[in-house]
C-alpha cells in the first residue's frame, strides 16, 4: 500500500474539516443540525467562482502565483465568496430558522434546513446546470517528497491555510470575548443572558465563521476536485460524522474527527475502491454512536 | 375519456403509493416524533428486497428466486423493519438530531450499495422484469391500471385502519406523550426506548412495502427512483396534510403528487426540451420554498394534530420531566 | 430612610399566558439591604425573582430600578442596568475554566478594569483562587455558589438577586453560604433574596416578605419574623402540606 493516502487523506480530511466546524458551532450553539450546510459550501464556490470570472473580464489573464495553479484573483474572490456565504447564511437564519427556533421545536428547524437545502441547490442547478466545472484546466505537476509520497504546490497551500484557519478559530474560541461568550451560550443558553451576553449578536456570529469556512472548504474542493451544485450535499454525511466523531461542540474534535474521517476514505479508496468512499463516513458514524456518543472530544449533554 | 380514467387511475395509484410511504412516515414522525430523513433508503429496501425475491433466475446477479408476489411483499416489510429497527436502536437513546442524520446516512448508504453491489442490486442499470400483479391484463391498459388501482387502495385502506387504530390504542398515546417530551422519553429508558424502536420500525416496514409494490406495479427499479428527492417529497406531503393526522398523511399526499405532476407537466409545455432539466431544478426550488412557508405560516397543514407550544411552556415541561426523572 | 434601589409594584407574570404564577406582588429594597422573600413551596418565590431578571414574561405591574422602569428590559440587558442574579441551579459554565467564567461576565467593564476586577474577586473569594484553571464543573458545590456570586458581583451591581442560594448544600456549606451573603452586604452591596431556608435567611437578613399564591402577604423586620404568629400561619401553618403535596 503506497502512502500517498496520507496526502490524499489529509486534503479530504481538511476539506470534511473545515466543513465540520461550521456543523458543530450550529449543533452547540443553535441546537440543530444544519442539513443546509452543504450547500452553503456549494454556493459559495460558485460566488468564488463568479467573482475570479468578473475578475478576468476585468483585468484580463492574471498570472499564476510561483507555482501554484492560481493567482491573487482567486484569493480576492475567495474573501468576497466568504463574505457572501456568510450573508447567505445569516439571511436565512433571519427569513427561516430564528423564527422556527422562536417556537422552540429544534426538529423543526432540521426539517426547514432540509428544505433550504434541496431549494438552495436545485436553485444552483437552474442557475450554473449539474455540469461539472473549474477554477482553473491548468495540469499541476506533483512533485515527489519521498516514501512514494507526491504532492502538488496547490495542495500544500491548501494545506497551509486550513491549518492557519483553524489555528485562528481556535484562539478566537479561546482567547476573546466572542469566543467565550459563544462557549457560554452553548453550555447554558440561559445563564449566558443572565451574565449579559446578547444572544443575536453570538447567533450572527456562529453563522459568519460556519459560513466563511463552509465557503473554504467548498473553494478547496473547487481547486483540488471540481464545482458542482451537489458538491456540497455530498460532503453533508462526512461532515456530519467528523463533528460527532470530534465530539459536538469541539473545534479541534471537529478537525480532528475530519482528518481521521478523510484518512480512513483515502485508505478506503486505496484498498476497496472509490466507488465505496461515501460508506466509510456512515461506518465511523454508527461505530461512534454505539461505542462513544459523545463523541472524541465531547461532554455528556446536561 | 377512456384515456382520462387510465390516467387517473394511473395517477391515483401512484399518489396512493405516496400516501403509503407518507402513512409510514407518520407513524415515525407525527405520532412518535422521530425524525427519518433517509426514507427514500427504506423504500429502496423494499423495492429491492422483494424484486430480489420474485424475479425469474438471473445468472449476472444473485437470485431472483421466482417466488410469489405476496412474499417478496411480506420479505421486503420484513427487511425493511429490520433496518429501521437496527437504525433506531443505534441512535434513539441520543438526541433526535443523531436519528436524523443516521437515517440520512442509511440513506446514502443504500443508495451505494444499489449503484454498486452489482451482484445484489444489478448497479446502475437496476433489475428489469419484476412481475407485475395483473401482468396478463397489460394488453388493456384501462383494466390494468385500474385493477393496480384497486391493489392499492385496499392496501393503504387497510394501512390506513391500522394505523388508527394503532394511534388510538394504548401503544398509540406512549407514543404520543413520549413525543411531547423527549428528555422524559430518553430519561425514561429502556422501556420507552423500546416503544420508539417498535413504531420506527413499524414505520420502515410500511415504507419498504410501498417500495415493493411500485416496483411491482413498473414492472422496473433503478438506483435514480430513490434518491433524496423521494424523501423530500414525502416530507413536504406530510407537512402539507398534516403530521399526526393519518387522514393528512393520505390528502396531503394526494394534493402534493397532483401538484408535482401538474407543475412537471406544465414545465414541459412552457420549456424547450434542452431547458426541461433546469425547469425541473426549480420545481425542486419552488416545493422547498412551500416547504419552508408552510413549517412558518401554518405547522400543522391541514390537519395535523400537534399542539403549537411557546417556548417557555416547553422549557418548564423539561425541567419538571428531569426532576421526575431524578427522584 | 435611605433612597430606594428596587422597587417592584403589583408584579404579575408567569410562563404560560393566562395563567400568573406571580399574582400582584409588591417589594422595595432600599439601599444597603438584605431582603429576604419567603413563602411555602410553590408560592411562587422563584417566578417571582426571575421575572424581576427578565427570566419569566411579565404580565403586569412594573419594577424599578433606581427609578428606572426595566419592567420590559430583556435579560441581557439587565447587568448593564444595575441587576445582577444568581439562579438557584446551573449558575456556572461548567466546561470553562474558574476565570473564564468571571471573564465571560466581564462583557460590560472596560477592558483595562477587567484583570484587575478578576484579582478582587479571587481576593474577595480565596478560595477560588487555587481553582483559577480548574473547569467550573469539577468544584463542590459551595465553591460553585462563590463562584456564581463572584461573577454576579464582578460588574458592580447596584442589587444582587439569588434564587435559594442554600439549594442543595449540605450544612456545612449552607451557613459559608450565608456568611459570605453577610460579608458582601457589609462591602455595601444591595441584596435580595429568596429562601427555602427561612430561618439562616432571616439570621443576616434586614427584612423580610412572606409570598403566598403569588402575592406578598406579609412584611416585616427580619429578626421579628420568625417568631411572629402571622407568619407561622402563613408558613409554617402549611408546612405539613409540603411533604403531602410533593414539587409543585
Amino acid at each position: 500500500m503506497s502512502l500517498q493516502f496520507v496526502v490524499d487523506g489529509l486534503l479530504t480530511g481538511s476539506m470534511i474539516g473545515l466543513g465540520a466546524i461550521g456543523v458543530t458551532l450550529t449543533y452547540s450553539i443553535l441546537r440543530f443540525s444544519n442539513f443546509a450546510h452543504g450547500d452553503f459550501m456549494a454556493w459559495g464556490t460558485y460566488a468564488t467562482l463568479a467573482v475570479v470570472s468578473a475578475i478576468g473580464a476585468m483585468f484580463g489573464k492574471v498570472a499564476p502565483i510561483g507555482p501554484l495553479s492560481f493567482g491573487w484573483p482567486l484569493l480576492v474572490a475567495l474573501v468576497v465568496g466568504m463574505a457572501f456565504t456568510a450573508l447567505l447564511a445569516l439571511l436565512l437564519d433571519k427569513v427561516l430558522f430564528s423564527r422556527l427556533r422562536s417556537q422552540g421545536q429544534a426538529i423543526i428547524v432540521v426539517m426547514a434546513s432540509f428544505g433550504a437545502s434541496m431549494a438552495l441547490r436545485s436553485l444552483l442547478e437552474f442557475t450554473f446546470t449539474s455540469r461539472p466545472t473549474y477554477f482553473s484546466r491548468a495540469i499541476q505537476i506533483a512533485m515527489p517528497v519521498g516514501f512514494g509520497i507526491r504532492i502538488t504546490p496547490d495542495q500544500i497551500a491548501l494545506l497551509l491555510l486550513t491549518a492557519t484557519l483553524v489555528l485562528g478559530v481556535h484562539l478566537l474560541m479561546t482567547r476573546t470575548q466572542t469566543g467565550r461568550s459563544m462557549q457560554a451560550l452553548s453550555q447554558n443558553a440561559a445563564l449566558a443572558r443572565i451574565v449579559g451576553i446578547d444572544v443575536a449578536s453570538v447567533v450572527r456570529v456562529t453563522w459568519i465563521i460556519g459560513g466563511a469556512l463552509a465557503c473554504v472548504a467548498g473553494v478547496m474542493i473547487g481547486v483540488l476536485v471540481q464545482i458542482r451544485p451537489f458538491m456540497g450535499f455530498d460532503m453533508l454525511l462526512p461532515m456530519f460524522a467528523a463533528a460527532i466523531l470530534g465530539g459536538i461542540g469541539s473545534i479541534p474534535g471537529a478537525v480532528l474527527g475530519g482528518l481521521i474521517i478523510g484518512l480512513a476514505e483515502a485508505g478506503a479508496v486505496q484498498l476497496i475502491g472509490a466507488e465505496w468512499r461515501a460508506a466509510v463516513s456512515f461506518i465511523i458514524l454508527m461505530a461512534v454512536l454505539f461505542v462513544r456518543p459523545i463523541g472524541l472530544f465531547g461532554v455528556r449533554e446536561r | 375519456m377512456i384515456d382520462l380514467v387510465g390516467y387517473g387511475a394511473f395517477f391515483l395509484t401512484t399518489a396512493l403509493i405516496f400516501s403509503l410511504v407518507t402513512l409510514g412516515l407518520n407513524l415515525q414522525w407525527g405520532l412518535t416524533g422521530l425524525f427519518n430523513v433517509g426514507l427514500a433508503g427504506f423504500v429502496a429496501i423494499g423495492a429491492y428486497t422483494s424484486a430480489l425475491l420474485t424475479t425469474p433466475d438471473d445468472p449476472t446477479r444473485l437470485g431472483g428466486f421466482g417466488l410469489p408476489i405476496l412474499v417478496g411483499w411480506i420479505g421486503a416489510m420484513v427487511v425493511g423493519g429490520i433496518a429501521a429497527a437496527l437504525t433506531g436502536m443505534a441512535t434513539l437513546r441520543l438526541r433526535s438530531d443523531y436519528l436524523a442524520i443516521t437515517t440520512f446516512g442509511v440513506a446514502v448508504v443504500v443508495q451505494l450499495v444499489a449503484l454498486n453491489a452489482q451482484k445484489l442490486t444489478g448497479g446502475p442499470f437496476g433489475i428489469g422484469f419484476i412481475p407485475r400483479p395483473f401482468g396478463g391484463l397489460a394488453e388493456t391498459p384501462l383494466l390494468f391500471n385500474l385493477s393496480n388501482l384497486a391493489v392499492v387502495c385496499a392496501v393503504t385502506l387497510m394501512a390506513y385502519l391500522a394505523l388508527e387504530h394503532l394511534s388510538r390504542s394504548p401503544w398509540g398515546r406512549v407514543l404520543r406523550a413520549l413525543r411531547e417530551d423527549e428528555r422524559a422519553a430518553i430519561s425514561l429508558g429502556k422501556s420507552a426506548r423500546f416503544y420508539r424502536v417498535q413504531a420506527f420500525a413499524v414505520g420502515g416496514a410500511i415504507m419498504a412495502l410501498a417500495g415493493a409494490m411500485q416496483a411491482h406495479f413498473t414492472g422496473f427499479i433503478a438506483p435514480d427512483n430513490y434518491l433524496p428527492i423521494l424523501t423530500f417529497q414525502v416530507w413536504v406531503m406530510l407537512i402539507v396534510g398534516g403530521s399526526g393526522s393519518n387522514r393528512g398523511a393520505v390528502i396531503g399526499s394526494i394534493l402534493v403528487w397532483a401538484i408535482w405532476a401538474g407543475s412537471g407537466t406544465l414545465t414541459s409545455v412552457f420549456f424547450p426540451p434542452e431547458q426541461q432539466a433546469r425547469a425541473a431544478s426549480l420545481q425542486i426550488v419552488a416545493i422547498g420554498v412551500m416547504l419552508c412557508v408552510i413549517l412558518l405560516i401554518r405547522p400543522n397543514g391541514l390537519f395535523g394534530d400537534r399542539p403549537l407550544r411557546t417556548r417557555l411552556g416547553k422549557r418548564k415541561r423539561i425541567d419538571t420531566a428531569k426532576s421526575g426523572s431524578n427522584g | 430612610m435611605s433612597e430606594t434601589v428596587l422597587d417592584v409594584r403589583d408584579l404579575e407574570a408567569g410562563y404560560e399566558p393566562g395563567v400568573p404564577i406571580v399574582r400582584g406582588a409588591s417589594i422595595t429594597v432600599r439601599k444597603g439591604e438584605i431582603v429576604v422573600v419567603l413563602g411555602p413551596n410553590g408560592a411562587g418565590k422563584s417566578s417571582f425573582i426571575k421575572a424581576i431578571a427578565g427570566l419569566v414574561p411579565i404580565t403586569g405591574g412594573t419594577v424599578f430600578l433606581d427609578g428606572r422602569d426595566i419592567t420590559a428590559a430583556p435579560a441581557h440587558t439587565m447587568v448593564r442596568l444595575g441587576l445582577a442574579f444568581v439562579p438557584q441551579t446551573e449558575n456556572i459554565f461548567p466546561l470553562m475554566s474558574v476565570e473564564d467564567n468571571l471573564r465571560v461576565a466581564c462583557g460590560i467593564l472596560e477592558r483595562r478594569e477587567i484583570p484587575g476586577r478578576i484579582e478582587e474577586m479571587y481576593a474577595a473569594f480565596p478560595d477560588l483562587v487555587r481553582q483559577r484553571r480548574t473547569a467550573a464543573g469539577n468544584l463542590s458545590g459551595g465553591q460553585r455558589q462563590m463562584l456564581a456570586v463572584a461573577r454576579a458581583l464582578i460588574v458592580h451591581p447596584k442589587v444582587l438577586v439569588l434564587d435559594e442560594p442554600s439549594a442543595g448544600l449540605s450544612p456545612k456549606f449552607v451557613s459559608m453560604v450565608f456568611e459570605m451573603l453577610a460579608g458582601i452586604r457589609k462591602s455595601g452591596v444591595t441584596i435580595l433574596l429568596v429562601e427555602q431556608n427561612a430561618k439562616a435567611a432571616l439570621a443576616i437578613g434586614d427584612r423580610a416578605y412572606v409570598l403566598v399564591e403569588g402575592k406578598d402577604r406579609h412584611e416585616g423586620i427580619a429578626s421579628e419574623l420568625w417568631n411572629d404568629p402571622v407568619v407561622a400561619e402563613l408558613y409554617l401553618g402549611q408546612r405539613p402540606q409540603l411533604h403531602k403535596g410533593g414539587a409543585a
